[in-house]
């Protein structure tokens, strides 16, 4: 096989070092896309959660929905969103917010639903209302299932704006990603990859890490 | 005068009656056992007294006023000691407190003088994961003290401990309620742990359970184990197995 088809890591490398510059330029365009789709993801995440949780109708009226959002496949949406709102930033956090807010949703509802109804009980006993029975029982019961689904959307979010980029755009890991495919640089191809698989790996290990923060019980046990 | 009384409690479920025309009185620093088989209704008259629950016929007083239906007066215990995992101890012991609307700073400050008198001293700031089960239901019974000094509702709290622990907190209970004096109706099956705790024993028994007999321990205080070993003690317990034999429904059951 040619050397340019698959080249050796040591290309590979050499490549990430002389195209840093351009990589950290583009990273930056995709990590604002991405994090900004995630956090209005785990807003839209949040939001559905408690309502579905408080209401029961609600929770029958939006959970095929919700489901329904994550069967159609990213790539084929993409193009749409393009064609309706431009290059610009706003159709690529709309995919992300599309891919992201579901494992939020659907962690935070299981974690709400498993408060055990003796504790609930208990509360209720004590006087509290729905409000403080969620602030205190429902929300950090629900936290270890959070993180859980934040762990799985923050790569989404990552993977997401590369998609999205490729669909067009002017800059971003994903439009990089294109420009090369077409100059056949298949060593920079690689480093972009390792790139984006390295930016992930980092965000999940903040989301870790976080995670720790929030929940200091669990480190003692 | 009482400073709980039920007044002819009925409640059924799915039709069938569960409890029908329960009716006792609690009064002051006393401390009356509700004895009676699982799935007897001790549970479900504990709901209706703390008002998660409407009977429907009867009615609840504390302290001279109606609460039934009505929640947040008496808090109760259960055999789970529901401490949250998440929060410290003193912050789970605040509970009550904070849900009052008292504030985080106020409500530890308040907790942290009764840790001492609960021989929970040094547990503040752990989490209930690192402590011992006994010690566990300890600070339950704390929380449900810094709820309601009043009236105190337990319900089998002892029963999923060992023997030991068990025995071993029943000596501290006695040291404890000795100094507090708290009104407490507690739900138990262990026939010893109504004997030894309480100054009146009550048995519901049947179906539809009712209050069918009520026992006097008039033993004076402060108890300690070796009341749990005399011939007294037996000639109580004598004379509950032969209350709760005598009614036939429950024949099966001993």
């Amino acid at each position: 096989m040619e050397a340019f088809l698959l080249p050796s890591p040591l290309q590979v490398a050499k490549s990430f070092l002389t195209e840093f510059p351009a990589l950290m330029s583009h990273s930056l365009i995709t990590l604002s896309e991405a994090f900004t789709g995630l956090g209005l993801g785990i807003l839209l995440g949040f939001f559905m959660a408690v309502i579905m949780d408080r209401f029961e109708i609600l929770y029958q009226a939006f959970y095929p929905l919700v489901i329904l959002t994550q069967t159609v496949p990213t790539v084929a949406i993409a193009p749409l969103l393009v064609l309706w709102f431009g290059y610009e930033m706003a159709p690529k956090v709309i995919l992300i917010v599309i891919t992201t807010f579901f494992p939020i949703t659907i962690g935070l509802l299981t974690g709400f639903r498993s408060a055990d109804p003796d504790a609930v009980s208990l509360l209720r006993a004590m006087g509290a209302g729905q409000g403080q029975i969620f602030l205190y029982i429902k929300l950090p019961g629900a936290l270890e299932q959070f993180f859980s689904g934040l762990r799985i959307s923050a790569s989404y979010a990552v993977v997401g704006a590369v998609i999205s980029e490729w669909l067009g755009g002017f800059g971003g890991l994903g439009v990089y990603m294109t420009r090369v495919k077409k100059a056949f640089a298949f060593d920079k191809m690689f480093a972009v990859i390792f790139l984006v698989s390295a930016i992930s790996l980092l965000l999940m290990n903040g989301v870790e890490l976080l995670q720790k923060l929030c929940m200091p019980w669990k480190r003692r046990e | 005068m009482a400073i709980l009384r039920v007044d002819g409690v009925t409640k059924s479920f799915h039709g069938s009656k569960i409890i029908e025309d329960v009716s006792l009185e609690l009064r002051e620093g006393e401390l009356v056992s509700l004895l009676g088989v699982s799935g007897g209704g001790k549970t479900t008259l504990f709901n209706i007294i703390a008002g998660l629950s409407q009977p429907e016929e009867g009615k609840v007083f504390l302290g001279g006023s109606d609460v039934t239906g009505k929640p947040g007066q008496i808090s109760y215990m259960l055999q789970k000691d529901l401490l949250l995992p998440y929060r410290t101890v003193e912050d789970n012991v605040a509970l009550p407190l904070l849900v009052k609307g008292m504030k985080k700073a106020d409500a530890r400050q308040k907790v942290s003088g009764y840790f001492e008198k609960f021989g929970l001293e040094g547990t503040q700031k752990k989490y209930p994961s690192q402590l011992s089960g006994g010690m566990k239901q300890r600070a339950a019974l704390l929380r449900t003290y810094l709820f309601s000094a009043r009236v105190a509702l337990l319900d089998e709290p002892f029963s999923a401990l060992d023997m030991l622990t068990k025995s071993a907190i029943h000596e501290w209970y006695l040291q404890v309620m000795e100094k507090i004096r708290l009104s407490t109706l507690f739900v138990t099956h262990d026939i010893d742990e109504a004997v030894l705790l309480s100054d009146r024993v009550c048995l519901l028994t049947g179906k539809p359970g009712r209050i069918t007999k009520e026992i006097h321990i008039c033993e004076p205080r402060p108890r300690t184990k070796e009341f749990a070993l005399s011939e007294r003690f037996l000639e109580y317990k004598r004379q509950i197995l032969y209350y709760l034999e005598d009614i036939p429904p429950l024949r099966g059951f001993l």
